[in-house]
């Protein structure tokens, strides 16, 4: 019996104790016709077996190799470190911290992620977690709705479109529509805001790897008192303005890239942080600093009065499990790699982009560089991007986020670069798209 | 106070620990880049973030302390009602490497392992449940119920029915997420009270059934651990009037292998991969909560799917009337390899096991706990758990605190809201008698303890790392972030 330690001496003393002659006859409140279904799942295999049947599964999966994805998910350097201490028995196999103090581990460590993103977002109060980058931003963009008492929502293009699907199922719930902002061609123009919109969302750097002028679309936004919800790559912000240095209200998006592992896409963590004055009707968990019956510094779930589990139907949203241990997981990352560490991820990241967009100018190819981009840029190319991603795959190369049709670049890609892109990555790449008939495809463009 | 030997002094913060210069890593250097003239000077950070700075022993030693300051099943008994703390076995966190480094936008045939994992779990979890198909994108319980509910609003939509079907029904046992998600998703609550067997009270439940209810949302096993034996009637009273029934999940684990919600005349079921199928709870997430439905909704599951043509699994969008995606790529990926390890290690026989000794264990502490003077007020042979108060003049939060210094986590306290001075106690299939045998015998020792001095049970923790906590103090004057010095 995997996993349950009772012998046959203790199902005989249990079993005495409760008076039932046996396991099954404590199930006589089930109606008998509901008992003993045809489940079918096959016999259960012991952990030899079971470790080759997983490792021939992962055998046909094909991670390694030069990598250019990106698209809100990237292979960034991590540390040993970091996965060592984030992934120790106690942080995994805690409960949400109800009973403080005997959690003062998950709450301690909850209230330095909170401190780690305040920093890194310049807005003041951080949550405990979300669940990803595309539910966090739909999440903030409820929050706005709520602030303002207003329900029109303007997106801009250049949110990723996984996101912006994800904004759409939540305000489907509610009976509204978001409203698309087009870009021109890379970014965001300033929009039009009146004053029945809730708030503004954009994407910094946008989908496409370009940098928006978030200054000039939260001017826009306030000027009608819309709020401005920025959707952010963490990392970037080693670099990059921060949300409250341009006035954004929120800001929201995907921590995968401060250290968690890719995970075909999950789990990594949300991240939302507001200002001061949205407090009240922010979602999720909330963790404070506080003092015990001896004065001793303490940290405990607080404005509890929020949540579903005291509000009921009430509650600012019905999120309970977070992504807590994945969010400590960054905060470990981000304290191991230091200040000076996770600047040079992101310059690095930029360097390599940039190095990447030159070397295959110099093959000839045209990545898109008329607008400033950080690390994520345009290619046009010379077939359908699912061909092209499926003939580089062949080549031994991970490349070929589809920029969709929506975007108006017809046939084309995005290419990202990390720190770690080395030359050697991209002379692969360049080989491999010339022999996947990209090289054709510019004679044809060029004769 | 002996057991829960923790370090007394006050750990200090990351930030306090921070020396300009440190540092615990060292990553590619990168290259000279003018990000001036590649980004524009406007769109650079003015100030840099004040992130820690220490040495990588500095490091270990901060996580390693806290870790020490912090209950975990793999250190403590940890019997919380509803959230099923078992044993998480290490072979899933194996399993769960061997996956952790494709990308999410790899080329299909480079990930046909991962899709062929997803295939087959979409279909043990069906099985399992009785659905006839599964989404396993929604990344915790609260978010598949969300998604269980919004195909509700969607196939009432699709027949016409949307606007007039505006409440939904939710026992005043319920989890705190339904009738939050229910709000979530437009719609009005009414509550069904509980009747005095402890289940749904089936006269209000029919008389709250009009045509204007969309759905009602059950948990079977109920919040009181028992199990709502009219449940056949009650699905066919809700179909009767064209309701739909969702089924919340979190109480499967004392069901499975014997029965399956399906079977029932639920329509749609969430899971909490956590729960039942031993992924970790990670101090509060990732959870994982894969949606189930019969055929006539399936037209409306969230996208995408894993679905087979021939011998290639591949990412299906196509669903006709999705209600679209509830999150980016597809769900908690990780988890869901954990799920699978398990489901395939233990296999049918085992799964029904899961229950039986789930629900063998519960029944035996329920009837140690009558032994000490505890009330069980709804006494019968319960499922995976009961919901016990204390002796006559003690108050439940007090005994929660003194177990504490034992090294024992405390039952869930105050739920169900139903029962007054409630503690739910849940203590899996994977805990010994002897463990629980422990865990009886520390409480008989707190309970005289308090009748010879009744403030000491007022007074504790007394060993933990920190004691009872200023709560009020936190609330009025919320301090969400450490304010650097100067």
């Amino acid at each position: 019996m995997r996993y349950i330690p009772h012998t046959r001496e203790d199902v005989e003393r249990a079993l005495a104790k409760v008076g039932a002659p046996s396991i099954d006859a404590l199930f006589a409140d089930l109606p008998q016709a509901l008992q003993d279904p045809d489940i079918q799942v096959p016999t259960g295999m012991d952990e030899a077996g079971l470790l080759a049947h997983l490792r021939a599964l992962a055998a046909k999966n094909r991670p390694e190799g030069p990598n250019f994805l990106g698209g809100g998910a990237r292979r960034h350097f991590t540390p040993s470190v970091t996965a060592h201490l984030a992934m120790q028995s106690e942080f995994v196999t805690a409960y949400t911290p109800y009973q403080p103090e005997v959690a003062q581990g998950i709450l301690q460590a909850t209230f330095e992620y909170q401190t780690i993103m305040s920093e890194l977002t310049g807005l003041p109060v951080s949550n405990a977690s979300m669940y990803d980058g595309a539910s966090a931003v739909a999440e903030g963009v409820l929050l706005a709705m709520r602030q303002t008492g207003r329900d029109r929502v303007l997106v801009s293009r250049g949110v990723h479109p996984e996101t912006r699907a994800v904004i759409a199922t939540y305000l489907a719930a509610l009976d509204l529509e978001l409203e698309l902002l087009d870009l021109d061609p890379y970014t965001t123009p300033t929009p039009g805001v009146t004053d029945d919109v809730a708030c503004v969302v954009a994407q910094q750097p946008n989908y496409l790897g370009y940098v928006e002028d978030m200054p000039a679309l939260t001017g826009a936004a306030h000027a009608s008192g819309a709020l401005l919800v920025a959707a952010v790559d963490p990392l970037s912000l080693a670099v990059l303005a921060p949300p409250g240095e341009y006035g954004a209200d929120i800001a929201a998006g995907d921590g995968q890239t401060l250290g968690n592992p890719l995970n075909f896409g999950g789990p990594a963590f949300g991240f939302m942080v507001v200002g001061e004055e949205l407090i009240r009707q922010f979602p999720g968990r909330l963790v404070g600093e506080t003092v015990d019956v001896d004065g001793k510094r303490a940290f405990v779930l607080t404005l509890q009065a929020r949540e579903q589990h005291i509000r009921r139907s009430k509650a600012k949203s019905n999120i309970c499990s977070n992504h807590q241990l994945t969010a400590i997981m960054a905060a470990i990352n981000v304290a191991a790699l230091g200040p000076a560490g996770l600047r040079d991820l992101a310059v690095g990241s930029v360097a390599n982009a940039h190095k990447l967009a030159d070397a295959l100018t110099a093959a000839g190819f045209a990545p898109r560089v008329e607008a400033r981009f950080f690390n994520e840029f345009v290619l046009s190319v010379g077939q359908p991007p699912a061909k092209l991603r499926s003939a580089l795959a062949r080549s031994g190369v991970h490349a070929g986020v589809a920029a969709p049709a929506e975007y108006g670049f017809g046939d084309a890609i995005i290419l990202s670069a990390t720190e770690s892109t080395s030359a050697a990555d991209i002379a692969a790449l360049v080989t491999a798209l010339v022999a996947c008939g990209e090289g054709r495809a510019l004679e044809v463009r060029n004769a | 106070m002996p057991e829960w030997s923790q370090a007394h002094a006050q750990l200090p913060l990351i930030f306090e620990r921070s020396r300009a210069g440190r540092r615990a890593s060292q990553p590619p250097a990168p290259e000279q880049a003018d990000l001036s003239a590649l980004l524009g000077a406007e769109n650079l950070r003015q100030a840099p973030p004040r992130l820690p700075e220490v040495s990588e022993l500095d490091l270990v030693r901060h996580y390693t302390q806290l870790a020490h300051r912090q209950m975990s099943i793999d250190a403590n008994i940890y019997p919380l009602g509803s959230c099923t703390m078992k044993y998480n076995p290490k072979v899933n966190e194996e399993a769960a490497k061997l996956f952790q480094d494709l990308h999410p936008y790899q080329a299909e045939e480079t990930v046909q392992g991962a899709l062929q994992l997803l295939f087959e779990l979409q279909g043990d979890l069906a099985t399992i449940t009785g659905m006839d198909a599964v989404s396993l994108q929604p990344a915790a319980g609260a978010h598949g119920e969300l998604a269980g509910i919004l195909m509700i609003r969607a196939y009432h939509r699709a027949r016409g029915e949307g606007e007039q079907r505006r409440i939904v029904l939710v026992p005043d046992g319920a989890h705190g997420t339904n009738p939050a998600t229910a709000a979530m998703a437009g719609y009005a609550v009414v509550e069904v009270p509980t009747g005095p067997d402890g289940e749904v009270d089936l006269a209000a439940l029919k008389a709250r059934l009009t045509p204007e209810v969309a759905a009602v949302m059950l948990t079977n096993p109920n919040t009181l651990g028992l199990f709502e034996r009219r449940i056949v009637e009650i699905a066919a009273a809700a179909h009767a009037v064209g309701a739909q029934l969702y089924y919340d999940g979190a109480n499967l684990n004392a069901i499975v292998g014997r029965a399956r919600p399906g079977d029932m005349g639920f329509d749609v079921v969430h899971l909490n991969l956590h729960k039942t199928f031993t992924t970790p709870h990670g101090g509060g997430g990732p959870g994982t909560g894969p949606v189930g439905v019969k055929a006539h909704l399936r037209e409306f599951l969230p996208v995408p799917v894993v679905a087979k043509d021939g011998e290639r699994y591949y990412l299906d969008e196509d669903v006709p009337n999705t209600i679209g995606r509830m999150r980016s790529f597809y769900g908690n990926f990780g988890n869901l390899v954990r799920a699978y390890t398990y489901i395939r290690a233990l296999g049918r026989e085992g799964l029904r096991e899961v229950s039986g000794y789930a629900v063998l264990n519960a029944n035996y502490l329920r009837m140690r706990f009558k032994e000490l003077g505890f009330t069980v007020p709804f006494d019968r042979v319960n499922m995976h758990e009961f919901v016990a108060q204390p002796p006559a003049g003690l108050r439940t939060l007090d005994i929660a605190k003194a177990q504490l210094d034992h090294g024992m986590h405390p039952a869930t306290v105050y739920f169900p809201l139903i029962v007054k001075e409630a503690l739910m106690v849940e203590p899996t299939e994977t805990e010994s008698l002897e463990s629980l045998d422990a865990y009886v015998e520390t409480l008989a020792e707190i309970l005289e303890r308090a009748a010879a001095d009744p403030a000491y049970l007022r007074g504790a923790p007394y060993s933990t790392p920190v004691r009872r906590l200023d709560e009020v103090r936190a609330a009025r004057q919320p301090v969400l972030r450490y304010a650097f010095e100067g």
